[in-house]
């Protein structure tokens, strides 16, 4: 179940490049070692924090930005797409704690505690952290580093799927903050929790947050990211968020990415769920230049349902990739994956999904659709579902579809008086709505939705 | 003026010839039935009407009104108050009928330069045109035509007619697929929009639903032209003899 590979030459080496007798980097891998070494020293946490980043570091060294060969990197080559490294945000100044105030203003209407985190930076004063529910905790994890409490490193450096990932590995290294969350026994936290990511700068910096959050046995919360940053800046972000379900537990999230027009964006959402336990996602994702998320789960009890579930919404020549890993560990759970892509201009959408189903998983229920509606000739999709089956007694489907709208549909609602991009519309509305349905907050589900409408008036 | 005359109609799909000097006159406040056997090109004259990409006239003319429409939009064609009631009605996936209704309602008020419906004015009219047809609040909520039987497809077509208010609805085999009781709710949602201003062209096989939508002429069309045109008893004539002779006739 390893999500890495075997180190191997890189493709466009030659013999002159051997004669150094070492890997030799792009400008950007360069650029990510000096940055590593010039933060070392103070990047947050304990002596078991530092040595849990160097290790991490050695990991992203002998691997490398990920790129084409790399089988879950297949369609987003980041060592191409990365020609520099851009330094690491400064820790947020007044000017950018005043710029960061409106951060997520778009999910006002959900009503959530909006917790705030500026450049990379948790800023509890910006923070709605008053009168937290009993059973709620939240504090910014540059604390836990430096406290670095047993649980806080086993759960850090505990093998998983993303491990051995070098995006992954490159967030454990420089990991400057992001806030731990953990709901404990019982607890159902009714009133959601928004995580507001902002990068203010306008000069274009990297940002690495790693979130934590544990929602224990028979607990209940909601968590909605949201992530911004101004256009025409190409910034560099790298989020992690880890999750862990226990028990009976259960867990709706939502990451929204509305980064500017320029920016990398890499995401990663882990997580480990327990038995009896719920866990639903949903990814939306307009903006930004290049946009990857990769999300993989670990099922580790019976009678678990996951849905995984995403629109993307691409114009111009954005990018953007969804690669799923659903490992189910043990039989009779359920996961549903589904992913829809509206594809304009020359954007190009990616869509990766393994799932494994272990030896003795059997009775799992595990089905992914892909679908992708291209607007424009020039648009791409690309699908990629992948099943590694070994048990013998499993239901696992898997389906994808790319294609145009439907000339007949189409020519129906002009015939109604429907002007040609209104009814484009209407039909991107509902194609995107079937997905979005799945999301649980009404409020949510209209703000995803008012997204996908912006979406479309820009479009028109 | 007639509200709608073609004048020597051609129009070929894909190099195929379809419709053949085709020449038909609507009046204000008439129902025209078209007959015809299988393949004489009926439901290619109720898709070039309505504007369907494809369908290429290659000589003569449509004027709605007076309007050359042949170079017009579908869209821009119904908010003139060209409506077509397909043979097979679309479902469209995702929206629902009201969603529907209210955005081809407002779309066409929009392009004629009215106001939007209100909300209540709105919500008034649809209820009551659905209550008429026997639609229910529960079908409005669904998506449109998906999970609709064959007549509830066919009902859904009057209920967008009634809302819309065409000057020329054009009807292309409303009746098939519908049982007795079916066609009796249609036809009966079609007289009661029947008035001086708006004109009907009913495209059918069999003449029993012109025993419930009463039309003023019937012409035959066989191979892409009119052959013949007559009053309603020609209807009956064609049920009792068939189409047999005006398919030899117009070979």
């Amino acid at each position: 179940m390893d999500f890495g590979f075997a180190p191997v030459a890189r493709p466009g080496m030659t013999s002159w490049d051997m004669a150094e007798l070492k890997l030799i980097k792009t400008a950007a891998e360069e650029g990510l070692a000096e940055a590593f070494a010039g933060a070392r020293a103070t990047l947050p946490g304990a002596a078991a924090v530092k040595s849990l980043r160097d290790n991490a570091f050695r990991i992203f060294e002998i691997k490398g930005l990920p790129h084409r060969r790399i089988e879950e990197w297949k369609y987003t080559d980041l060592r191409a797409l990365m020609r520099d490294a851009k330094p690491l945000a400064a820790p947020p100044d007044a000017a950018a704690k005043v710029k960061a105030k409106a951060a997520g203003a778009l999910l006002s209407a959900v009503g959530a505690r909006r917790v705030v985190i500026v450049d990379g930076a948790f800023v509890p004063e910006l923070s709605d952290l008053a009168a937290l529910e009993k059973g709620l905790t939240i504090v910014s994890l540059a604390e836990a580093l430096v406290i670095a409490d047993k649980a806080l490193i086993d759960r850090l450096s505990r093998k998983a799927l993303f491990s051995d990932d070098p995006a992954f590995a490159l967030n454990t290294a420089m990991m400057s903050d992001g806030v731990v969350i953990r709901v404990a026994e019982g607890a159902q936290i009714a009133r959601p929790i928004h995580l507001a990511f902002i990068t203010t700068s306008v000069k274009p910096v990297s940002v690495f947050t790693r979130s934590l959050v544990t929602v224990g046995k028979g607990a209940s919360l909601s968590v909605i990211e949201s992530h911004e940053s101004a256009d025409g800046v190409d910034n560099q972000a790298n989020h992690a968020i880890d999750v862990s379900v226990a028990d009976d537990g259960r867990l709706d999230h939502v990451k929204i990415a509305c980064e500017g027009d320029r920016a990398l964006h890499v995401a990663s959402l882990l997580a480990d769920i327990g038995a009896t336990a719920h866990l639903n996602t949903f990814t939306f994702t307009s903006a930004g230049a290049v946009t990857r998320n990769q999300i993989a789960m670990r099922l580790e009890g019976a009678q678990t349902h996951v849905g995984i579930r995403g629109a993307t919404l691409l114009k111009g020549r954005q990018h953007a990739d969804n690669t799923l890993v659903v490992d189910h560990a043990v039989g009779h759970c359920e996961s549903r994956e589904l992913f829809k892509s509206v594809l304009d201009g020359e954007s190009r959408s990616v869509f990766q999904g393994k799932i494994i189903v272990e030896p003795h998983a059997q009775k799992t229920d595990a089905k992914m659709a892909t679908h992708a509606l291209l607007l424009s000739e020039d648009a791409e999709a690309d699908a990629k579902p992948e099943l590694e089956i070994f048990a013998d007694d499993v239901v696992c489907g898997h389906g994808a579809t790319a294609g145009a709208l439907d000339d007949d549909l189409l020519f129906y609602l002009r015939a109604r008086g429907i002007p040609l991009k209104e009814a484009e519309a209407l039909m991107v509305e509902a194609f995107v709505g079937e997905a979005v349905e799945a999301v649980e907050n009404e409020s949510v589900r209209e703000a995803l939705m008012e997204l996908a409408r912006r979406w479309l008036k820009a479009r028109a | 003026m007639p509200l709608l005359e073609v004048k020597n109609l051609h129009v070929e799909i894909g190099g195929k010839k379809i419709l053949n000097g085709l020449d038909l006159t609507v009046d204000k406040g008439q129902v025209h039935a078209i007959m015809g056997p299988n393949g004489s090109g009926k439901s290619t004259l109720s898709y070039v009407l309505a504007g369907k990409a494809d369908y290429e006239i290659t000589e003569g003319e449509v004027l709605f009104n007076g309007e050359n429409i042949a170079d017009m939009e579908p869209d821009e064609r119904a908010a003139k108050g060209l409506f077509l009631a397909f043979q097979y009605p679309i479902e469209i996936p995702g929206v629902a009928t009201m969603t529907f209704l209210r955005t081809a309602v407002n779309a066409q008020r929009k392009a004629r330069g009215e106001g939007e419906l209100s909300t209540p004015e709105f919500m008034k009219q649809v209820r009551e045109a659905a209550g008429e047809l026997g639609i229910s609040q529960e079908m409005l909520r669904r998506a449109v035509n998906v999970g609709f039987s064959g007549g509830e497809k066919k009902r859904n077509e009057i209920l967008q007619m009634a809302m819309l208010q065409p000057r020329l609805a054009v009807l292309d085999e409303t009746d098939s697929g519908l049982d007795i009781d079916a066609l009796k709710i249609v036809s009966d949602g079609v007289n009661r929009l029947r008035s001086p201003e708006r004109s009907f062209i009913v495209i059918t096989h069999y003449q029993r639903l012109l025993d419930y939508i009463v039309p003023d002429v019937v012409h035959v069309l066989s191979k892409g032209r009119i052959v013949r045109s007559g009053g309603k008893e020609l209807a009956l004539e064609l049920e009792e003899k068939g189409y047999a002779q005006y398919v030899g006739e117009a070979a």
